[in-house]
């Protein structure tokens, strides 16, 4: 029997060097091992390098599993989709692997159909009722979030814990607190797939309709169908804009710069326009700044708040645009004309039998997109935000009580680990003698600093293990653009280079232009105009960078995904999905996207300087 | 009762009198479609007498200084129904100049109907051959660079969101009789955009006279029409498919850049299947999303 073609095993691939030992430093059940080992090798396992794009510290694993937890049982156990479970996951060298976990078995799948149409009809059939409360209750966790605080340590308790009988030590605080948020944080995502999945598989229906009734149509025409105009995700963005507008007005738009924000906000203190400006500025800030420039996936990445140089950039380029004379607001009525229009269009084709399910189908899709396109913000920004922000400040509490010596030594730790630091930090506090785990816990940190570091440094492989004939699950089509295709590609691309790259179209358009390869959104400052952006992903939140680039092409990611959804919205031509394009272009090679197609070509290659 | 009538004269719907194709060409030119001038001769007038005067007197109305060439075609009343297909059933004669000669060609449409080919196509549609009548079609002949078809829905996929259009040098007979690989554009019907092209191989064209010659390599895979050109005929397309109500099968020729509509008919193909959804109305979402993410399971 010939060779079945597969990926390597997770335990076929060497560490990179200098990463020996990162195993320890995860929960056991996250890292592959011989007891699953079969199991592992019989599965496919791609790399989630759409939301977590760079190897994750022992800490930022907590979010990993609170994710896939959510989605696992809202599949699995809620919900009853009736093919497929959650998806299983793995750290492997610091980079989250996923599984999907088919159902195979017909009557299974029929058993547990009947769950599904009982479970998931009650949500369809109350979904804007039951959305709203959605909303208040994610509020209601990310205030709860909020809310904690991890008190420095001081020779004596307050005297109100004497005068008000509280009999309980603030200190307390530290070990309540810290367990607090990693419970919110579970909650949270819980609460992400009790809607997420329900919202695909809406907006799936109508997806396979049309495609019915019309084979050959784009997939992301379909998705302009059903797109929102007015929906939260384009606040931030929105808000930039708005700010530039009032700058140019107030005319202090030349103090602006994302360079030196505390120079910008200083000259702007210097004049009463400046000072308006500035007031403007501070009531968009919340929430709308509680803005990651990816997802807040892991604790390195900026808020639009923590630092400003990231939105003064994108309302400075703004500023520069409308002196230009350009038109920046968003087109909101020629969007939502041109969506009518399309979709009058298309409604036209169809015979009358067919004009009736298209109304229902499409009147499903769009109760359900808003979900879709609004949850990252209350999820992924929101709750991500305050809980990396509570995370730093648990740094600084663990500095404060002499335990660390780097506030951010305690995202070495995970989070079992950390329980057990704050354990010990707490209970030598309280009984009044030295800390036991100080010495011990530096040399541990001090050698996962070159682990990370190791494997931040190396690429991840697309896949391990070994891929089913077909990829069926919709999730792992939709979201992340891993097809068959898709897989056959990197399973040829294991073995070999070749000028051309391809991926999803996720955006369409043709573009040639100068690759600016990026890695995080740290880098985004040394963008040139009309660069062809190339990243792991691309987030919405890279709205300032959107506004200068001449198309996008990311490694991971499928139609549906938000990098997919904000290129159309900003008409720029986007290839995503590519598997390696982060690995196999380099800045200053000129390339070729076709957004429609998904494929990207390499023009010339900066190393050689002469055409691929 | 006139014998003739022109083809933008609404009198020519009428299929029992003037026949198909002249209803079909009046349809055309009354939604303003560009078709090429000429008349039709009323079935019934074909064994009257001074049906030949009549038929003088129209080719001299259209064409009252010279004798322009004109093609004469056959109109049967069974003919370019949406079910029936009679194409190259009855005769054609191209290339006619002169009153005498087009009242000969008229003669000679009116002879084909009791034709053993016509009588053939007949029985096999279950056409009773006696009930056959023919109405003549004398139409301006257009001087054709390029002709080809379109149709309004994808033949190979039936997607109804395409137009796809099929060109090639010269008079329109090398595609109809698939004597090229023509020349082939896939047109997107609603955002009106070239999506694939393929330049084909066009090595034969007719010339005006209906003589052949054999196109020059250059010339095979040079475009036979612009973008704008394809694009124009496809606003043409899709605005036929509105008013005439469903996917149209259109054959055309390009004059001095300009398009002119020959001939347009219902799509057969696809237009007759029935597509049963998955999607049954008011059965609720959840059941379309089993249906969807596991086939098979209702």
């Amino acid at each position: 029997m010939a060779e079945q073609r597969r990926f390597p095993y997770f335990h076929e691939t060497p560490a990179p060097p200098g990463a020996q030992g990162w195993e320890s430093m995860y929960p056991y059940y996250l890292v592959s091992d011989e007891e699953t080992r079969d199991e592992e090798g019989a599965r496919l396992w791609f790399a989630d390098t759409m939301h977590w794009s760079r190897g994750c510290h022992p800490l930022d694993s907590v979010i990993a599993e609170a994710a896939y937890l959510g989605a696992g049982q809202n599949s699995t156990r809620i919900f009853a989709l009736p093919a497929s479970l959650g998806q299983d996951i793995r750290v492997h060298q610091g980079y989250v692997y996923i599984a999907p976990v088919p159902v195979t078995d017909p009557a299974e799948i029929a058993r547990r159909a009947e769950h599904f149409q009982a479970r998931a009809g009650y949500y369809y059939d109350n979904w804007d009722e039951l959305y709203g409360r959605w909303k208040t209750k994610v509020a209601a966790v990310v205030a709860d979030m909020r809310a904690v605080t991890f008190p420095p340590l001081r020779e004596l308790e307050p005297i109100e814990v004497v005068t008000e009988a509280r009999g309980r030590s603030t200190a307390w605080e530290a070990i309540a607190g810290f367990r607090r948020l990693v419970d919110d944080l579970f909650v949270v995502w819980q609460h992400h797939f009790e809607f997420l999945n329900l919202g695909y598989g809406g907006y799936i229906v109508f997806f396979e309709f049309c495609r019915e009734a019309f084979p050959e149509i784009a997939e992301q025409t379909i998705a302009r169908m059903v797109a929102g105009i007015d929906v939260i995700a384009f606040r931030p963005d929105d808000e930039l804009r708005s700010l530039a507008a009032l700058a140019c007005e107030l005319d202090v738009d030349h103090l602006i710069a994302g360079d030196d924000p505390d120079a910008t906000f200083g000259a702007l203190l210097g004049s009463e326009a400046g000072r308006r400006w500035l007031m403007a500025y501070e009531r968009a800030k919340d929430p709308w700044f509680n803005y990651f420039a990816e997802y807040g996936f892991t604790h390195d990445q900026d808020t639009w708040l923590g630092n400003p140089a990231i939105p003064l950039t994108g309302i400075a380029r703004y500023a520069v645009r409308l002196r230009a004379g350009e038109e920046i607001a968003r087109p909101v009525a020629r969007l939502r004309a041109e969506r009518d229009e399309i979709v009058a269009e298309y409604r036209s084709l169809l015979t009358d039998a067919e004009t009736a399910q298209f109304d229902e189908l499409l009147a499903l899709a769009r109760r359900v997109f808003p979900y879709i396109e609004e949850h990252n913000i209350y999820v992924e920004h929101w709750a991500h935000a305050v809980f990396w922000q509570k995370m730093w400040q648990l740094g600084d509490f663990l500095v404060d009580a002499g335990f660390a010596r780097a506030r951010d030594d305690v995202f070495h730790l995970n989070r079992f680990e950390l329980e057990e630091v704050l354990a010990d930090v707490v209970q030598s506090w309280a009984i009044g003698v030295p800390q036991r785990g100080v010495r011990r816990w530096a040399a541990e940190i001090e050698r996962r600093r070159g682990i990370v570091a190791a494997l931040r440094a190396a690429t991840p492989r697309p896949a391990y293990g070994t891929p089913p004939e077909r990829i069926t699950d919709p999730f792992a089509v939709m979201n992340f653009g891993v097809t068959t295709e898709r897989v056959e590609q990197w399973l040829g691309q294991e073995s070999g280079g070749g000028d051309r790259l391809a991926g999803v179209g996720g955006s369409p358009g043709i573009v040639e232009g100068t690759v600016r390869v990026l890695r995080s959104e740290h880098e985004l400052g040394s963008l040139l105009p009309g660069e062809v952006l190339v990243c792991p992903i691309s987030a919405p939140s890279w709205g300032p960078a959107f506004s200068v680039v001449a198309g996008v092409i990311t490694d991971i990611g499928g139609m549906m995904c938000h990098a997919a959804i904000v290129c159309r919205e900003y008409g720029l031509p986007a290839v995503v999905g590519t598997g390696f394009a982060t690995v196999r272009l380099r800045t200053g090679d000129r390339v070729r996207l076709d957004g429609t197609t998904g494929e990207v070509v390499l023009l010339s290659d900066v190393g050689t300087g002469v055409a691929a | 009762m006139s014998f003739t009538a022109r083809l933008d004269d609404p009198v020519c719907l009428d299929v029992r009198r003037f026949g198909g194709k002249a209803a079909g060409l009046a349809r055309l030119a009354a939604e303003g479609m560009p078709v090429a001038n000429g008349f039709a001769v009323d079935a019934r007038a074909r064994r009257r007498i001074g049906v030949d005067d009549a038929v003088r007197e129209a080719y001299h109305r259209l064409s009252p200084h010279s004798d322009v060439p004109v093609a004469v075609r056959s109109s049967a009343t069974a003919e370019d129904s949406a079910a029936t297909s009679f194409a190259g059933g009855f005769d054609t004669v191209v290339g006619v100049r002169g009153a005498d000669q087009v009242v000969e060609a008229v003669r000679r449409c009116w002879a084909g109907v009791s034709g053993e080919r016509a009588v053939d196509y007949a029985r096999v549609n279950g056409i009773n051959p006696a009930t056959l009548s023919m109405g003549v079609v004398v139409q301006r002949m257009v001087r054709a660079t390029t002709a080809g078809v379109m149709f309004t829905i994808s033949p190979v996929t039936g997607d109804r969101s395409r137009i796809v259009v099929e060109a090639s040098w010269g008079l329109g007979l090398t595609v109809v009789g698939g004597e090229v690989t023509p020349e082939r554009w896939v047109v997107d019907k609603i955002a009106l955009s070239v999506l694939d092209h393929d330049p084909g191989d066009k090595r034969l064209e007719y010339r005006e006279d209906g003589t052949p010659a054999v196109v020059d390599p250059a010339r095979r895979v040079a475009p036979c029409l612009t973008d704008d050109q394809v694009l124009d005929l496809a606003r043409l397309g899709k605005r036929l498919e509105r008013r005439l109500g469903g996917p149209q099968d259109v054959e055309f020729a390009v004059e001095d850049g300009v398009p002119v509509l020959l001939q347009c008919r219902p799509e057969t193909v696809w237009s007759g299947k029935t597509q049963r959804s998955r999607f049954t109305p008011g059965q609720g979402a959840a059941r379309w999303i089993t249906s969807v993410v596991s086939p098979g399971v209702s």
